[in-house]
């Protein structure tokens, strides 16, 4: 009974409002943008977080960062040309670490050095990274041909090199890399893998957060070569001349990174400060800096919840818009139907009959709008993804918070009007013209 | 024969700034069920405002107003509005269809307010279009009808509940004259059927169709004249 006169009610609302086509396709047009930008306001927030925290997953939410940083106290010995400055962490550290912390899954150490890649008469900056062979562990490194760095290669200090796919291009072009020799530093190693590229970490991380471009390499470097950290040590001077001005400086660093790994996220921060409790009694001056990936995780969330705030209510505000225009039109209406409004109360409505007339309209003006939005609000996002190199996620969260939206506007917005239109006093509005 | 309309001492009174003008001053009315009256009277002598009570569309300011037995004078706006679809049929001098519904649906309005279910009503209407003659234009909107025909609907309209009474007020003012005795006719058909019609009107000759005719002026009825059969 109840469901039949619901029906009825809609088809005669759709009746009147088909009667204004026009008009109706109009009022509805500011839900439709309305509820459209909502969608893809938030899809594009959605996105640019997704990727930011995808930039930082990369890192590894259970890792802890150790890297080296040149002391503050730089001025101090200036003056004096000869004197080798000695800092940053050491393979000591790296020992302690690995020995006295129990909750540490994998320690490694991790050396980086800048230098020239060449292979027959072609060359390329490379970033050398002397490790050991968990360093899968603590890094998604995607093992493409070949194999990883091995302990018998660390045991007898080998000569072998496993490159990135960024060399591979560099370097071989289109020839068989493995088995090949790289020339760094006029030693040869001898290429036994072949690994993925580890995502553009310093390009899109950098979202107002420079930790995160710092954690991942600067530099020129096209890709990274891999060698054991044993055979990095004695092929590699751990003295790094810099000359400025005529004055030669030298700089002695072990190693540029520490990677811890723990078992859980919950022991991350627990861990972070026993490092610094550690590190804080073996370095005399304040030459480390530990990093937790988590941490910047959190960050992110904390501005991708912002950034949507941000997005959305800006395209809340053209809902609220589209929503004073649909008051507008329904005020226009009740005012045009006045003495529709008289004729249908001398039949016998009741003033609750002409509310639920009314808004009826609205509903149905602001429903078709929120599901056009919503159709529209689904493809924008497709094209910006497409001519805009930018990626989107559509959330179904959006989708119905922008719906509700739409019906709460049409609610709010066509109260007034159908109380306007109850209030009306029979006699007068039959009687008007 | 039963009393339907049994109006006592009743007035409406506006205010009109400081000045209170006595629309209705202390009318008695009966109206017995099954009689046509017609109502006259120049313009504000309280024809419209008579009407206006008798319709329930409006409140008196003193007296009583017994419609069908039921006192109506002291009723609110929603307990009117169930009175006005129950037992008033409304015919106006410009037809007031409501443009965007067809002929079956004009009609159907009374009912769908009382609750029909559309199946009921739509078969109900059908008959009182057929009633009225229109049959074949079930589906047209009112736009696409002659004035004539749109006063039809309008009848059948009126007629949708069963009403008491069937207030008229200027049935045929806006037609020409051949469309102006089509709808006497129908009114006088009506009447032999048994229904009560009170028509208010300036035109003798519809006057000479009813059986007793009001004569108001200044808000009193100045006389009562009863046609002969």
């Amino acid at each position: 009974m109840l469901l039949f006169r619901l029906k009825r009610t809609l088809k005669l609302g759709v009746k009147s409002l088909w009667m204004h086509r026009l008009r109706s396709t109009l009022t509805t047009l500011g839900i439709v943008f309305g509820v459209c930008s909502v969608i893809a306001m938030l899809a594009i927030g959605e996105g640019a977080s997704q990727e930011a925290q995808e930039a930082i997953a990369k890192l590894g939410s259970t890792n802890l960062i150790i890297e080296t940083i040149r002391p503050p106290d730089e001025q101090a010995d200036s003056g004096n040309v000869e004197t080798v400055r000695n800092y940053g962490l050491t393979y000591a550290d790296a020992e302690s670490i690995r020995n006295t912390i129990a909750s540490v899954e994998v320690a490694v150490p991790i050396r980086e050095i800048e230098q020239e890649g060449r292979y027959r008469n072609r060359k390329t900056a490379v970033k050398v990274i002397g490790t050991v062979p968990w360093y899968t562990e603590i890094s998604p490194v995607q093992l493409l041909r070949g194999r990883f760095l091995s302990s018998t290669d660390m045991h007898y200090q080998q000569d072998v090199c496993v490159i990135d796919e960024n060399i591979v291009r560099e370097l071989f072009t289109f020839d068989e890399p493995i088995g090949e020799d790289v020339r760094i530093q006029g030693n040869y190693y001898k290429v036994v893998g072949v690994v993925g590229v580890l995502g553009k970490i310093e390009s899109n991380a950098n979202f107002g957060n420079n930790d995160v471009s710092m954690v991942a390499s600067k530099g020129s470097a096209t890709g990274n070569v891999y060698i054991p950290l044993t055979t990095a040590k004695t092929r590699f001077s751990e003295l790094n001349y810099t000359f400025s001005g005529g004055s030669r400086r030298a700089e002695k660093v072990e190693l540029q990174k520490i990677t811890v790994k723990v078992a859980s996220i919950e022991q991350v921060l627990a861990m972070r400060d026993i490092l610094d409790a550690l590190l804080d009694r073996i370095h005399d001056k304040k030459d480390y800096r530990i990093v937790v990936p988590l941490e910047l995780l959190r960050q992110a969330a904390k501005m991708r919840r912002i950034f949507s705030i941000v997005l959305g209510s800006i395209a809340a505000i053209s809902l609220l818009v589209g929503g004073i225009g649909i008051m507008n039109i329904m005020l226009a209406s009740v005012s045009e139907r006045t003495r529709e409004i008289g004729i249908r109360r001398a039949l016998g409505a009741k003033r609750r009959d002409i509310i639920i007339q009314f808004l009826t309209e609205t509903l149905l003006l602001t429903f078709a709008g929120g599901i056009l939005g919503i159709i529209l609000g689904s493809l924008v996002p497709f094209l910006v993804t497409y001519f805009g190199k930018m990626p989107t996620v559509i959330t179904a969260g959006s989708l119905i918070l922008s719906f509700g939206i739409s019906g709460i506007v049409g609610v709010t917005f066509g109260l007034y009007p159908a109380y306007r239109a109850a209030n009306m006093d029979p006699i007068e509005s039959l009687r008007h013209e | 024969m039963a009393t339907v309309v049994d109006i006592k001492n009743l007035s409406k009174i506006y205010q009109l700034g400081s000045v209170e003008v006595a629309a209705l001053d202390d009318i008695d009315l009966a109206i017995e069920e099954g009689e046509y009256i017609a109502i006259m009277g120049p313009s504000g002598s309280g024809k419209s405002t008579l009407l206006n009570l008798l319709g329930c569309l409006d409140r008196p300011t003193s007296g009583e107003y017994c419609l069908g037995g039921k006192d109506v004078s002291k009723l609110d706006d929603d307990e009117l509005s169930l009175i006005r679809g129950m037992h008033i049929g409304f015919i106006f001098q410009s037809y007031n269809l409501i443009g965007q519904l067809n002929v079956i649906e004009n009609i159907e309005l009374p009912m769908y307010y009382q609750g029909f279910s559309e199946h009921e009503s739509s078969a109900a209407a059908k008959k009182l279009a057929t009633m009225v003659g229109l049959g074949d234009r079930i589906k047209h909107r009112p736009m696409e009808l002659s004035g004539g025909q749109q006063q039809r609907v309008a009848i059948a309209r009126a007629l949708a509940n069963d009403p008491v009474v069937i207030l008229a007020d200027e049935p045929t003012g806006n037609l020409d004259s051949s469309s102006g005795a089509d709808i006497l006719n129908i009114l006088d058909g009506l009447h032999q059927k048994g229904k009560t019609l009170i028509v208010v009107t300036h035109d003798d000759n519809i006057a000479a169709h009813a059986q007793r005719v009001i004569h108001l002026l200044d808000g009193k009825i100045e006389k009562e004249i009863y046609n002969k059969a």
